[in-house]
């Protein structure tokens, strides 16, 4: 039997509302945005991300497919009720645009969407493993486990120390943090892969929630195998339409009734349990792994 | 006031464009699927198709550039799981369909024919990479009037057959006549455009950019079949878009590429188009 209880996607609808920027700051190499998404944050579940229109509302230049972004956190800000925080790595054109609005920018926002991370039905250890921007669900995922009487262990990754999600604030909720660096800059130097064997073994955790490249979810998923832990990890694939219409985002999984077959990113997933998805044809389908 | 179209009735002239709506599951957060004039669903095949490696889809400025091979659980799941869930919904259910052989075709109509909740079957015989996936070559407008023919003659009387041709000019008059002749109730004008991914994969192309093209077919077959049942599909984001293929000819359109962009344009332009509708009706 799984440890974990498997949330229903229907539960909760997303919404497609306007949204306005109120606040953001830089953190390292990335951009933390404040939004004012009505509905929305109140629906949110650790997992869920959003879709932003790139373009502002109503303009001829918008770009067509959604750009998808990690809820990171959800937090009352006077006067507005709660808000959405996301971590925006300015990467390509989207995300740049992103990165660049000042406070006041009206935004379109669909959310929240997508499967979330299932809970565990007992207070077990658990191990949570996130790499650079995609460590930004794993915040509030951990203040739920806590609650829940979880031991939060975490393992946080990034190229350097700009790219790594505050450790600071993660040592709040959490039992034990690791830090890896693959410039060695924080922590230990290295890759979540040279070291999750070893962060799990220690941690005892039943179940590892993963966010980040599909190269660390897939080690992370082995790791979890070996060591007799369930694994549930946050596949990001490019996605259009985010919200389960086009069929863009294939992941190709194994099915509850062994049956391989290919389901959506963004609907189906993006968190998937790791045991199910087939690894070595997803890694090949996505090109080098990033 | 309702909309005949070729037999099928539709509540305004809105209807999601095949492969666009996901479901149906997903589109339901954001509209009550009874609201639309239709759902058409993504094309069904008679087996399950896994649908082509990724990338599938990317921009290009005004358009989606897409290769999604025509993914699909195949007709048996399909008819035990998604069908009964969009007519529960109250949706007006038009399924797309396709096949490798005649006899597919065939046996597509004879089992959609039978089943409860088909309000139509709309034939996709303008898949932009559909030789390349593997489905019978109709791009010549003979072949395709062979494929209506034979789905017509396995649907029951009163189910109505929707032909959708290729937005290709030069053919698409002559492709609209041969598909009404052989028994299509209403044609559908058109598709993606026939384009190719930056590795040079077959793909179609969709969106804003294709919208003036589409719209000149539309154009051409109402000039050329006055009493054609036309839908007009490429590229219709807004209500003036919309509005200008009714002008020129189109009974409904269908939305695609929009809705992929904002969930809730098909929600909009049903409510902005019914309500016009009553007002002139
Ligand atoms: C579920 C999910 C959550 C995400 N969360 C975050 C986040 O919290 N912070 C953050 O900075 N970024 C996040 N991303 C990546 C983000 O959506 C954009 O892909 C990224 O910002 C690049 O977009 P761009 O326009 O700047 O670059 P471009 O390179 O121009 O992107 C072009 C296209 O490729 C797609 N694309 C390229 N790489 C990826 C990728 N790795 N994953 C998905 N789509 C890709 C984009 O969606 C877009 O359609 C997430 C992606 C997914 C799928
Ligand atoms: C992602 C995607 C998938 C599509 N899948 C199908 C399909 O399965 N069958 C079909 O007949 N048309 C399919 N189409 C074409 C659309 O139904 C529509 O005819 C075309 O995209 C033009 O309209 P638009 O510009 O409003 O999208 C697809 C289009 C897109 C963008
Ligand atoms: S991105 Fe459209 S279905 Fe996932």
């Amino acid at each position: 039997m799984s440890p974990v209880a498997e949330p229903t996607t229907a539960t909760r609808t997303p919404l497609h509302v306007t949204g306005e920027l109120l606040a953001t700051k830089k953190v390292g190499a990335y951009r933390h945005l404040t939004l004012v998404a009505p509905g929305v944050p109140e629906r949110f579940r650790p997992g869920n991300f959003v879709a932003v229109s790139i373009g502002a509302p109503g303009s001829d230049t918008t770009r067509l497919a959604r750009r998808a972004f990690w809820i990171h956190q959800v937090k009352p800000v006077g006067g507005y009720g709660p808000t959405l925080q996301l971590v925006v790595e300015p990467t390509g054109p989207g995300s740049q645009w992103l990165a660049s609005l000042a406070p006041g920018a009206r935004l379109e926002v669909t959310g929240p969407l997508g499967r979330p991370f299932a809970l565990p039905k007992e207070p077990v250890s658990c191990l949570l493993v996130g790499e650079g921007y995609a460590a930004a669900p794993l915040f509030p995922l951990a203040e739920r486990l806590r609650e829940r009487g979880c031991a939060v262990n975490l393992l946080v990754a990034g190229a350097d120390e700009a790219h790594l999600l505050s450790a600071l604030e993660a040592r709040r909720s959490a039992r034990a943090v690791t830090v890896v660096t693959r410039d060695g800059s924080v922590g230990l130097r290295g890759e979540v892969a040279d070291v999750v064997d070893d962060v799990l073994g220690r941690s005892q955790a039943a179940v590892v929630y993963a966010a980040g490249p599909l190269a660390t979810l897939h080690a992370v998923a082995v790791a979890a195998e070996a060591h007799g832990a369930w694994s549930q990890t946050a596949v990001e694939q490019p996605l259009t339409c985010a919200t389960g219409l086009c069929q863009g985002c294939p992941v190709p999984v194994v099915g509850e009734d062994g049956v391989a077959r290919r389901v959506r990113a963004c609907a189906d997933g993006p968190v998937l349990r790791g045991d199910r998805v087939r690894w070595a044809e997803l890694l090949g389908e996505a090109g080098e792994p990033r | 006031m309702s909309i005949d179209l070729g037999g099928l009735t539709l509540a305004n002239p809105v209807m999601v464009a095949s492969g666009c709506g996901g479901t149906g599951r997903e589109l339901a957060a954001y509209v009550d699927l009874h609201e639309l004039g239709a759902f058409v669903t993504r094309t069904i095949t008679l087996n399950p198709r896994a649908g082509g490696p990724v990338p599938r889809i990317l921009e290009t400025p005004s358009g989606l550039v897409h290769a999604v091979g025509l993914q699909n659980p195949g007709l048996e799941p399909f008819l035990a799981s998604e069908l009964p869930q969009l007519v529960q919904q109250g949706a007006r259910v038009v399924v797309s369909i396709a096949g490798t052989t005649l006899g597919e075709y065939a046996e597509l109509a004879r089992r959609l024919g039978r089943a409860p909740g088909v309000a139509a079957v709309e034939v996709n015989l303008s898949s932009p990479d559909a030789v390349a996936s593997g489905v019978l070559d109709v791009r010549e407008p003979f072949h395709a009037a062979n494929v209506v023919a034979a789905v017509h003659r396995e649907l029951p009387r009163g189910l109505p057959l929707l032909a959708k041709v290729r937005p290709d000019l030069i053919r698409v008059v002559e492709s609209a006549r041969t598909v009404l002749e052989a028994g299509a109730a209403a044609v559908v004008v058109g598709n993606a455009l026939p384009a190719a991914m930056p590795d040079g994969r077959p793909a179609g192309l969709s969106g804003p950019a294709i919208r003036p093209l589409a719209l000149r077919c539309v154009t051409e077959v109402r000039d050329a079949l006055p009493d054609a049942a036309i839908v007009g599909c490429g590229g219709i984001a807004d209500e003036a878009d919309a509005r200008s293929f009714l002008a020129a000819g189109a009974t409904a359109v269908q939305v695609g590429t929009a809705l992929l962009h904002d969930p809730t344009t098909a929600a909009r332009l049903a409510r902005a188009l019914t309500t016009d509708r009553e007002v002139i009706g």
